[in-house]
């Protein structure tokens, strides 16, 4: 028994296993409940995961050995918004001046308000700064931390929850706020919350996943010039 | 062209992406490159591939996935977070939600005054 336990915990295809698994039965569940946007696949399988590895006392560089070829295909997949963009071409093209606009000032208003959010409640200097890059995608979000003095791992893992907080409330908060715009919907969610807000946005429509994609993109960019700028204006 | 096709011509944008990162000391992620290279490239061709497009929307599908790997790194910070979890959690639910309503009023309030003039 002892042996079984070891070969699948030294086998890296365990991990991708379990990795596919988790996210299918936590997909399964949340189809079954009308896509309750409280029960977001990615929390319930960060959540499920986080689980096994903390119970059964894994190392996550051990799951990450496996769960690396999934990793790995955000590459690819970031490559293919291309698609969907190229699709919504003409829309984009329409309505550039106000998504210029949007952008800048959710870009302005994620980083402001993670900075003075985590001052104003105390959290210690590398945190603040961990939290600053939340919005944008992870690659960008680390190397932003790295240069104002956050901890790059840390944002990462913040990247992915605040993802999620905009995946599971995003729709709601437009909604009461009456944003019924397909492009202004999108644009907010891919701003506020990237790759895991473009997954939700794609399933709100694809005029919504296109917007979002662009904006992801975009918000990246916006970010990685605005955030050392506003770093060195509010804490000098 | 086939879905391999199509794989490797994201790959390929994929990898010229990172190149022109890496060696122009970019502080853009080669894949984000990649997808502009890409979209550049149906530009000019003028044209989607019907086995493009389905490469991609299988990728893009399933992209919420991709995400728990890199999400699961929540177990190595856990005891971090737990220590300072007040700001971490309020920056993470009231600063998204400041960044969603900004963006979504500034963008419609825009919009909305755009559309007489068209």
């Amino acid at each position: 028994m002892t042996e079984i336990w070891t070969s699948l915990h030294d086998n890296p295809l365990t991990w991708l296993v379990l990795t596919l698994v988790v996210y299918q039965l936590a997909h399964g569940l949340w189809r079954r409940f009308h896509m309750n946007p409280l029960l977001n696949p990615v929390l319930l399988s960060i959540a499920g995961l986080s689980a096994i590895l903390i119970l059964g006392g894994i190392d996550y560089s051990r799951y990450f050995a496996g769960a690396h070829l999934v990793h790995f295909l955000l590459g690819p997949a970031t490559v293919a918004l291309a698609i969907p963009l190229y699709r919504q071409l003409g829309r984009i093209m329409r309505s550039a001046g106000a998504l210029a606009a949007g952008l800048l000032a959710g870009s302005v208003a994620a980083i402001g308000a993670s900075l003075a959010i985590g001052w104003l409640l105390g959290a210690s200097r590398p945190t603040i700064m961990s939290l600053a890059p939340k919005s944008v995608t992870s690659p960008i979000a680390m190397g932003i931390a790295e240069q104002i003095g956050g901890i790059p791992s840390l944002t990462a893992v913040l990247v992915i929850l605040t993802g999620i907080v905009g995946a599971v409330g995003g729709a709601w908060l437009l909604d009461l706020l009456r944003v019924k715009d397909e492009r202004a919907r999108g644009v907010a969610m891919g701003t506020a919350s990237h790759g895991i807000g473009t997954a939700r946005a794609l399933q709100m429509g694809e005029v919504t996943g296109a917007f979002s994609g662009l904006a992801m993109g975009l918000n990246g960019v916006a970010t990685a010039l605005l955030t050392p700028i506003i770093v060195k204006w509010l804490f000098g | 062209m086939g879905i391999l096709a199509s794989i490797t011509v994201l790959l390929v944008c994929q990898l010229i992406g990172e190149t022109i990162a890496k060696v122009l000391a970019l502080p853009i992620p080669g894949p984000v490159i990649g997808m502009v290279l890409l979209f550049i490239g149906l530009l000019v061709r003028r044209g989607l591939p019907a086995d493009l497009d389905k490469s991609a929307s299988f990728l893009l599908s399933h992209l919420s996935l991709l995400f728990i790997p890199a999400g699961t790194g929540v177990v190595v910070h856990a005891r971090l977070i737990a220590q300072e979890w007040l700001p971490i959690s309020t920056a993470l639910v009231v600063g998204t939600a400041i960044t969603i309503a900004v963006t979504g009023l500034t963008m419609t309030f825009l919009l909305r005054r755009g559309k007489p003039a068209q």
